[in-house]
């Protein structure tokens, strides 16, 4: 849970924690670093004398749900123009997401302890921690029932398990989401 | 939607009789999803548009209750902006034209 100090939002972390919350933000990492427009493709010699690759496709909406959460079409019933607008601002989107998650990382207290937040490092929790949530939420097929389904769950079975660390980080954002209000 | 297929820039598109004074404005819409924390929609909603707490949680309310609110208005590229900045917050945004 954050608190608010002096210094800044503060939290303390089990060694435990941090290893879980290490491991989320590692397999976010990869899903934000892959590219399924990056098939193999027959390579064009004179493509690869030239540099001009016409092969290379335009990024499309990610068939992953929880990748398609995280970059989602901008034109609900515009394919065209969502394909155009993705084309231009899917690469800062996902390179923007992926310094949050791993200033995140760098941020940890590996054996576990305090950290306190500046300001530029409060925004990139938020930001990870919200998209870790989305993630997960997808995966989990979460709605808004799911937070009182715990309590009808065995917390020791792999769908307890991971709802509980799912409303875990649900208190991590909200706790840092009040030190910033 | 179809148009005239004229070179996309410096082309100004002669105004339509009833589109004479008035062009259409493009909007920004936020979409309702269970993950979202309400609170952190309502900051969201602050910080990007600098709208005031009341502001911000009358909209947040919207999309919650409702499914959907319109956020943001203004020209097809500033809506763009907008949802951009949305989706790097993690919010779930469209643009249309009201």
């Amino acid at each position: 849970m954050f608190k608010s100090s002096r210094h800044g939002p503060v939290a303390r972390f089990a060694a435990g924690e941090v290893a879980i919350l290490d491991v989320l933000l590692g397999e976010l990492l990869a899903l934000l670093e892959e590219d399924e427009s990056a098939t193999p493709h027959d390579t064009d010699p004179l493509a690869e004398i030239t540099g001009l690759d016409d092969t290379v496709q335009p990024p499309e909406r990610p068939t992953d749900p929880a990748l398609a959460r995280l970059l989602p079409d901008a034109y609900a019933d515009d394919p065209e123009r969502a394909a155009e607008f993705r084309r231009y601002t899917e690469p800062e989107l996902r390179s923007g997401k992926q310094r949050a998650v791993r200033a995140v990382m760098d941020s940890l207290p590996r054996a576990g302890g305090r950290v306190v937040l500046t300001p530029e490092l409060a925004d990139a929790w938020l930001g990870a921690l919200n998209d870790l949530r989305l993630t997960l939420g997808t995966r989990l097929d979460v709605t808004e029932d799911s937070y009182g389904e715990l309590e009808r769950l065995d917390p020791a079975s792999p769908r307890g398990r991971e709802l509980t660390v799912f409303l875990w980080l649900g208190v991590l954002q909200e706790t840092l989401v009040d030190t910033l209000s | 939607m179809t148009e005239t297929a004229v070179a996309p820039t410096e082309v100004e598109r002669p105004n339509t009789d009833d589109e004479a004074t008035t062009a259409r404005a493009w909007i920004t819409i936020v979409w309702n999803d269970p993950v979202n924390l309400m609170s952190y929609v309502t900051l969201v909603f602050q910080r990007l548009f600098g709208y005031s707490r009341e502001k911000a949680t009358r909209l947040m309310l919207q999309v919650h209750h409702e499914g959907r609110a319109v956020v943001s208005s203004g020209t097809r590229e500033q809506m763009e902006r907008d949802v951009s900045r949305l989706h790097a917050a993690g919010l779930w945004a469209t643009l249309q034209q009201d």
